[in-house]
């Protein structure tokens, strides 16, 4: 609503409409709202779409060849670009601890701060990261090109469901697979840290693979496995629901692409708080 | 059509608006056993929307759709997967899987919902492609490698690979020329009287709806306003027919312009 009390001027133009404060509030208040319910109607539609995709995982038929596709997607070819963000990560940690800890001597816990650092956050966040780039975004675009050109139709006039067709197999895959590529991350940002502290800092080898594993506890591998699982799901899970819901042609699938990948990054920073308290805070 | 035999599809007072557009507005057709029936009428007035919801696509809003005398809307989906197995459909871009090739884009329903094995299916696909003049070398191309025309046959090998009782054609000439449209409208018209299937077809050229069709019916309004056999087409005495078919810009059907 607004209150229209406008008088013609000296020079005979209209006024802008005055407003009072409280219509100025009231609209803010309204806008505000609206954003809300927007945001809980979507949260509603992505927990429909998770429920009725893990109710149909558990139902035959199964498509073990789409699964193992799907896996050699995201695990085999996300193993370069994992690697590479893991060795530089612990390649960089090493240096930065041991500058950093050497304003109060205590340079010597820098094989230490490398593992702990790598296996509980780095190695889960960056590969996930880089995984939701890549497959978030290739999910999104290819099964949003399906919607637009009519193919999810066809595959549903063929008889074939295509939550189990498209959509499990791609969760189960992100499931599955970010946790052996955080595995592999872990090994490798370990190894990153002890290239450049046995070759640039001067640490003994055998030392520092020592003092790599006296503090490392099961507890810190397994924290950062369960949130690659999660953060698997997560990417699977936006990848599949912007593409399988992209209206128009391709600006529609170029807005679900955004929506997966920036949806699916924010989700894994707030899992990633969500999860490491409940492993450490108790 | 005999008046006792349960028509292979019936529709009454099938309802379906988008937000204040009412698009069917209590549309009733039936198509009977082994009949071709064509819905001819202008872009936009909800030819697709019919035959999505009748494939379950979309939900309509009111009304009720027997297949063989079961009422299929509000089914669930393991129901509607059955129901399915006896249909056909060839779509407007022919929405073939891209990532897959041909022959295992004609083999899919076989695969995927019957559960034959590849191998046999494979021989299947390569025996339908065949029908649609397709040479065997092209079942190993990617649908993205095929003209539109050649998309389009190997569209119409898919939607009969699984010899439905049911066919829909989506504009099967739509963005073809003149002579691969009338190869098309040969092949629709081969394929189907070598099922015996029943058809229901939607488009806008005539040509094509005089070619393939027993029993045309004219879409206007969200209702069909028209119906009769292709001979009684021109002389129909119905003023949205003829301004249809003769393709004149004034008369009853008022077109839209401003959207």
């Amino acid at each position: 609503m607004t209150v229209t009390d406008t008088k013609p001027n000296d020079d005979g133009i209209e006024d802008e409409p005055r407003r009072n404060i409280l219509d100025t509030v009231l609209d803010l208040l309204a806008a505000t709202g609206r954003v809300f319910l927007n945001f809980l109607a979507a949260l509603g539609r992505i927990a429909n779409f998770t429920a009725l995709a893990l109710a149909y995982s558990i139902r035959p038929p199964y498509y073990p060849r789409l699964i193992v596709r799907q896996m050699i997607d995201i695990g085999y070819y996300s193993l370069p670009v994992v690697g590479l963000t893991a060795i530089f990560t612990g390649m960089v940690l090493a240096l930065q601890s041991y500058t950093g800890f050497a304003r109060f001597s205590a340079e010597s816990a820098v094989a230490t701060v490398v593992v702990l650092s790598m296996t509980r956050e780095l190695g889960p966040v960056l590969a996930a990261l880089m995984v939701a780039g890549r497959m978030g975004a290739s999910m999104a675009a290819e099964i949003g090109t399906m919607r637009v050109t009519e193919q999810i139709d066809a595959l549903t006039t063929l008889s074939t469901n295509p939550y189990k067709y498209l959509v499990v197999p791609r969760l189960l895959a992100g499931l599955l697979m970010l946790p052996c590529l955080v595995l592999v991350a872990d090994i490798i940002g370990v190894f990153g840290g002890f290239l450049i502290g046995v070759n640039k800092l001067g640490f003994n080898p055998a030392g520092y693979l020592k003092q790599t594993f006296t503090y490392l506890e099961a507890k810190d591998v397994i924290s950062g496995l369960t949130k690659a699982a999660v953060f698997g799901f997560v990417i699977s899970l936006m990848g599949c629901y912007h593409g399988y819901h992209s209206k128009g042609g391709a600006q529609g699938v170029g807005a679900a692409t955004i929506n997966a990948v920036v949806s699916a990054l924010v989700m894994i920073l707030v899992f990633n708080y969500m999860i490491t308290e409940v492993f450490f805070l108790r | 059509m005999s008046a006792s035999e349960t028509p292979k599809i019936r529709i009454r007072g099938l309802k379906k608006s988008f937000g204040p557009k009412v698009v069917l507005d209590g549309l009733d057709l039936d198509v009977g056993v082994g009949e071709s029936v064509v819905v001819i009428g202008g872009s936009g007035t909800g030819k697709s929307v019919l035959l999505k919801c009748i494939l379950g696509l979309i939900a309509p809003d009111a009304g009720s759709i027997e297949i063989d005398g079961d009422e299929v809307v509000n089914m669930t989906r393991r129901e509607r997967e059955r129901i399915m197995l006896k249909f056909g459909m060839l779509f407007q871009g022919s929405a073939l899987f891209d990532s897959l090739p041909v022959w295992e884009n004609v083999a899919f329903g076989l695969i995927q919902a019957r559960g034959m094995d590849r191998a046999e299916a494979k021989r299947i696909a390569i025996r339908k492609l065949a029908n649609v003049g397709l040479n065997r070398s092209v079942g190993e191309l990617y649908p993205a490698e095929l003209s539109g025309g050649m998309q389009k046959r190997v569209a119409l090998a898919r939607a009969i690979a699984a010899e439905p009782e049911i066919i829909f054609f989506d504009e099967p000439t739509t963005g073809l020329d003149p002579i691969m449209s009338d190869v098309i409208n040969d092949l629709i018209v081969k394929c189907v009287k070598e099922l015996g299937a029943t058809t229901l077809s939607i488009t806008h050229d005539l040509h094509s709806a005089r070619k393939i069709a027993n029993r045309i019916a004219m879409l206007y309004g969200g209702k069909i306003v028209w119906q009769g056999s292709v001979s009684e087409i021109d002389r129909s005495g119905n003023p949205f027919v003829d301004q249809f078919i003769h393709g004149r810009a004034d008369g009853p059907i008022k077109v839209d312009v401003t959207r």
